[in-house]
């Protein structure tokens, strides 16, 4: 593949499917234990290091987590081409440290997904499996046609698309 | 799965045995049209042209979506690019983040071996 400089070390593949009518499953396996990857997925300061990449244009306005079950959560995120911060928020249904993750997704009213993240070590490796699972298949499905990938990407790929033409680009 | 794409095949081809479907979709490949387009089209009654649509829409070859009071048809297959499309998207943001998070775990790596060596002298 021709895709990055040869220096660049290989990263690991991210996939992504449709599960099911109501579920999309992202896996990804990690170079190192399954404790610090839990770890950077649950410290905010780790967090907001990675949560809102850079090409994406987005960048994180604060950063709060509780994670313990029964604890919640609230990310808010600027972006340069738009004026009002973005909220994501829920609450964690399950916690268990160095091994699964289970939060709500309510910014969106009721049609939230409800994410499970597992972390499974293998030799050196640690591989994470994310299910989102929506209530119903309209659900998903309705986010699909909103284009809105993740609650960011489609948004921001449009407003990006926009600003670009109103340059004259 | 395999059984899933069997049904699914079956219905495919249940409805292309009828001459009319299959000129409903020739017609749809050429443009959109309204289940009333179409039984004109085809000197049919709406209701009869509405069972035709029916077959081919639970086959996944023809799409409707109801605008005002007209029900649009156009040929099935568009919704699952762009499904793939989203997919693909959703991908690659969970992609960036991971190459990043990527980063942040060799840090805690490199950390801990210091802390690691320290403790032991």
């Amino acid at each position: 593949m021709a895709a990055g400089s040869e220096s660049e070390p290989v990263k690991n593949r991210t996939t992504a499917e449709r599960t099911s009518d109501r579920e999309m499953t992202v896996t990804r396996t990690f170079d190192g234990p399954a404790r610090l990857v839990y770890e950077a997925w649950t410290t905010p300061e780790l967090l907001l290091r990675w949560w809102a990449p850079k090409s994406y244009g987005i960048s994180f306005i604060s950063c709060e987590a509780d994670v313990r079950t029964g604890g919640s959560y609230r990310f808010v995120f600027g972006h340069a081409g738009s004026e009002q911060p973005m909220a994501f928020f829920g609450k964690y249904l399950d916690v268990v440290p160095g091994a699964r993750l289970v939060w709500t997704n309510d910014e969106g009213g009721e049609g939230g997904a409800v994410t499970t993240v597992t972390f499974e070590e293998r030799g050196d490796q640690t591989v994470v499996v994310m299910r989102d699972l929506y209530p119903s298949k309209e659900a998903l499905d309705a986010d699909i046609e909103s284009g809105s990938a993740g609650g960011i990407s489609g948004n921001f790929e449009q407003l990006d698309t926009l600003l670009a033409e109103l340059c004259g680009g | 799965m395999v059984q899933h794409c069997q049904t699914r095949f079956d219905t495919a081809f249940a409805a292309l045995s009828d001459a009319t479907r299959r000129g409903v979709l020739e017609q749809l490949g050429r443009g959109d049209a309204s289940i009333t387009e179409l039984a004109h089209r085809f000197h049919m009654t709406l209701t009869g042209m509405k069972k035709h649509v029916g077959v081919l829409e639970r086959a996944g070859l023809v799409e409707t979506e109801k605008v005002g009071r007209v029900r649009k048809c156009k040929l099935g297959g568009r919704r699952l690019e762009e499904e793939a499309a989203w997919i693909e998207r959703y991908r690659r943001l969970w992609a960036a983040r991971f190459d990043a998070l990527d980063e942040v775990v060799e840090e805690l790596k490199r950390k801990e071996k210091a802390d690691g060596r320290r403790k032991r002298k």
